[in-house]
């Protein structure tokens, strides 16, 4: 048995989920930073340790830019009372955020984040069938919602839980046929030889256009944020799913929300737009050195911090949709379309073959 | 070094017991260090906008779900099918025996898909206004 | 270092996750059906889940990898969602409350015999290969150019079964609507 690759693994594992987890924690900060500024507020900017005053200058602009925020959001969950209302379904109230959040951390495994760094490829789990492992997992992310509402034993909770396991499963399936041409380009599964093809050809944005916005769409409503943000919708339902739910198991759910945000950002940066490549400077070949290795990681990681900011901009610049909008525009529109975008690449590459 | 297939998948499971011990230990967490206040009647009740609950509290739905799920796993098996097809696609393109079998056989399994989705269409399937 | 690498050789680490997943497997298969603590509807149809997921285990096992991706996308991911609704959807609150009746427990007991009878006849007949030839590996590419080669009339059957499917469910639930 291969102990170094147990052990290799096993730090990669533990390093991308403390990056998810950070970036998770920094982007609640920088949903409620960017939404302050889109509403002419300021923002958290007080929050801070009492050591953060005696550090001259640094410690006054982290104070005033919420550094400390998500560390203080964090402990107030982790201290909330532990409510447990008496009419739930017991069980399933502690597993639904457990389901909720399992499938989050999971959906990372397959993406490459980078090229190789000391002899090691990049990716947790470098699976020829990437892209299917990631649907796999993608369609468990509907349990953990539908059992939050139902184990809530409460009206709100339930039809969310029913509305959004709907939402995900229609969207689901726009979201399976946009990649198909991304396939027929490439003719390969795993996501390490789709961004090696990446590389040589440029990126696949500019052959499958169409492919690329309804996937943004569909990410948009698996992941449940406006404008498809259903399931929550303060205004109909309360707050959905999670309204019975309190501290760290609300938590959970936010957690699964932002971890899956994050990876439908990095599977649109590796299906899209080259992953941890750039087309210049001799960057799209895997790193020969230390440094350009870690050159790879952090293009990566700035592409994926553009697409959270465009998730973060679209949910404060958009009205949310009806739920009749929202299905017609599910299974009337991006289906066919997808469907034609389909017979489209199929019959470009047939005739240039 | 490369590993073969079956070995990239030691990392998945291991990341799959990393996640649920994850999940496990910050429900545990929470429950140690939440304090914990006061039960009342009021706040034991499924919130209904500050009202008293009324009536059951798991509500009938529309039928229109059960036929989204249903219609959803027909699209899902088609996508399926799509993947190996999308796989194979460049290599049968390159044999001249293939060519256009592979092109044909898809868009014949698409048309008669499609022949279905207008179907649920005139039948209002997807209509969800009333 | 050469012993530490050979102390557990790489050959036998699939050989244990097969007992691992066979017996996850089977143990929520029996839960499923027989679950001594819950009669609740959702809790067997959430085992069920578990159980096909272990199942995608084994073909993972089995180096079927395209089957294990859409055992769990297809079965996992969409069958079990609509399970979760039709429970919903039904007044589970009877269901929790039906006995078990002597006569159907006789009769499922038969049905499952006749089929592992058939099963284990079919197994004795078929004699497999202590090594399994590799082309039947579950490559994407190759179980692609099977199926669109060997196999393109029974996908083509497929498509028209897909058709009626939707056909019907349409038929049965938009009764009522014109």
């Amino acid at each position: 048995m291969d102990w170094n690759f147990i052990i290799f693994s096993a730090v990669k594992i533990a390093v991308v989920i403390g990056v998810v987890q950070g970036m998770v924690a920094y982007a609640v900060l920088a949903e409620r930073k960017i939404s302050a500024w889109i509403q002419d507020r300021v923002g958290p900017n007080r929050t801070a340790p009492p050591f953060a005053k005696h550090i001259p200058v640094l410690g006054r602009l982290l104070t005033r830019l919420g550094m400390f925020q998500p560390l203080a959001d964090g402990l107030k969950f982790m201290f909330k009372e532990d409510f447990t209302p008496a009419g739930v379904r017991k069980i399933y109230f502690f597993l639904a955020p457990a389901i909720a959040v399992i499938p989050a951390m999971l959906t990372v495994a397959v993406i490459p984040f980078g090229s190789v760094l000391g002899g090691q490829k990049m990716v947790i789990a470098d699976l020829n069938v990437g892209i299917l492992y990631t649907f796999g997992i993608v369609s468990l992310g509907v349990y953990g919602i539908v059992l939050a509402g139902y184990a809530a034993n409460s009206k709100f909770p339930f039809l969310g839980g029913i509305r959004s396991s709907a939402q995900m499963i229609s969207y689901e399936i726009s979201m399976g046929l946009s990649v198909i041409p991304v396939l027929l380009i490439v003719g390969n599964l795993n996501l390490g030889q789709i961004i090696g093809w990446q590389a040589q050809h440029g990126w696949l944005i500019l052959y499958a256009p169409l492919a690329f916005v309804i996937f943004l769409v569909a990410s948009f409503a698996e992941t449940n944020r406006l404008p498809f943000d259903l399931p929550e919708a303060e205004t109909e339902l309360v707050g959905g799913y999670h309204t019975e739910y309190g501290s760290m198991k609300f938590a959970l759910f936010f957690l699964g929300e932002y971890s899956n945000m994050i990876a439908s950002s990095g599977m649109m940066v590796t299906l899209f737009f080259g992953g941890w490549t750039l087309p210049f400077w001799g960057l799209d070949h895997p790193a020969a050195t230390l440094v350009s290795g870690i050159i790879h990681i952090l293009i990566f990681l700035v592409k994926m911090a553009a697409f959270i900011v465009l998730f973060i901009w679209v949910r404060w610049m958009f009205p949310r949709f009806r739920y009749d909008q929202l299905m017609d525009l599910g299974w009337r529109r991006f289906l066919p379309l997808a469907l034609v975008n389909i017979l489209i690449t199929a019959i470009i590459l047939w005739m240039r073959a | 070094m490369e590993q073969s297939q079956l070995m990239q998948y030691l990392p998945v499971l291991m990341l799959i017991v990393v996640a649920i011990g994850f999940a496990a230990g910050t429900l545990t967490i929470s429950v140690f260090l939440g304090q914990s206040a006061k039960r009342t009647k009021a706040k034991d009740m499924a919130y209904e906008c500050g009202a008293n609950p009324i009536g059951e509290n798991t509500p009938r739905f529309s039928i229109k779900f059960h036929l989204v799920a249903m219609l959803f796993i027909l699209f899902d098996i088609e996508v399926v099918f799509l993947y190996p097809w999308a796989v194979v696609y460049r290599d049968m393109l390159a044999d001249h025996a293939t060519r256009n079998l592979i092109l044909g056989s898809m868009i014949s399994f698409m048309f008669i898909l499609f022949a279905g989705y207008l179907y649920a269409l005139k039948k209002k399937a997807f209509d969800w206004k009333n | 270092m050469d012993s530490l690498q050979n102390l557990i050789p790489e050959t036998m680490l699939p050989d244990m996750m097969f007992y691992v997943f066979a017996g996850l497997t089977l143990g929520f298969g029996i839960l499923v059906v027989a679950n001594p603590f819950s009669r609740n509807p959702v809790t067997s149809a959430m085992f069920l889940v578990l159980a096909v997921i272990s199942m995608a285990g084994l073909f993972v096992l089995l180096h079927a990898f395209f089957l294990a991706a859409v055992q769990v996308i297809v079965y996992a991911g969409a069958v079990m969602v609509l399970f979760l609704f039709v429970i919903m959807l039904l007044d589970i609150k009877d269901e929790q409350k039906r006995k078990i009746k002597k006569g159907f427990l006789l009769a499922g007991l038969l049905s499952v015999g006749t089929i592992a009878g058939l099963f284990i006849k079919g197994l004795h007949a078929t004699r497999l290969d202590a090594h399994p030839s590799p082309t039947t590996e579950g490559d994407t590419a190759l179980l692609g150019k099977l199926l669109f080669g060997q196999y393109v009339l029974p996908f083509e059957v497929v498509s028209v079964l897909l058709l009626v499917a939707m056909v019907g469910v349409i038929l049965l639930s938009k009764k009522d609507l014109k």
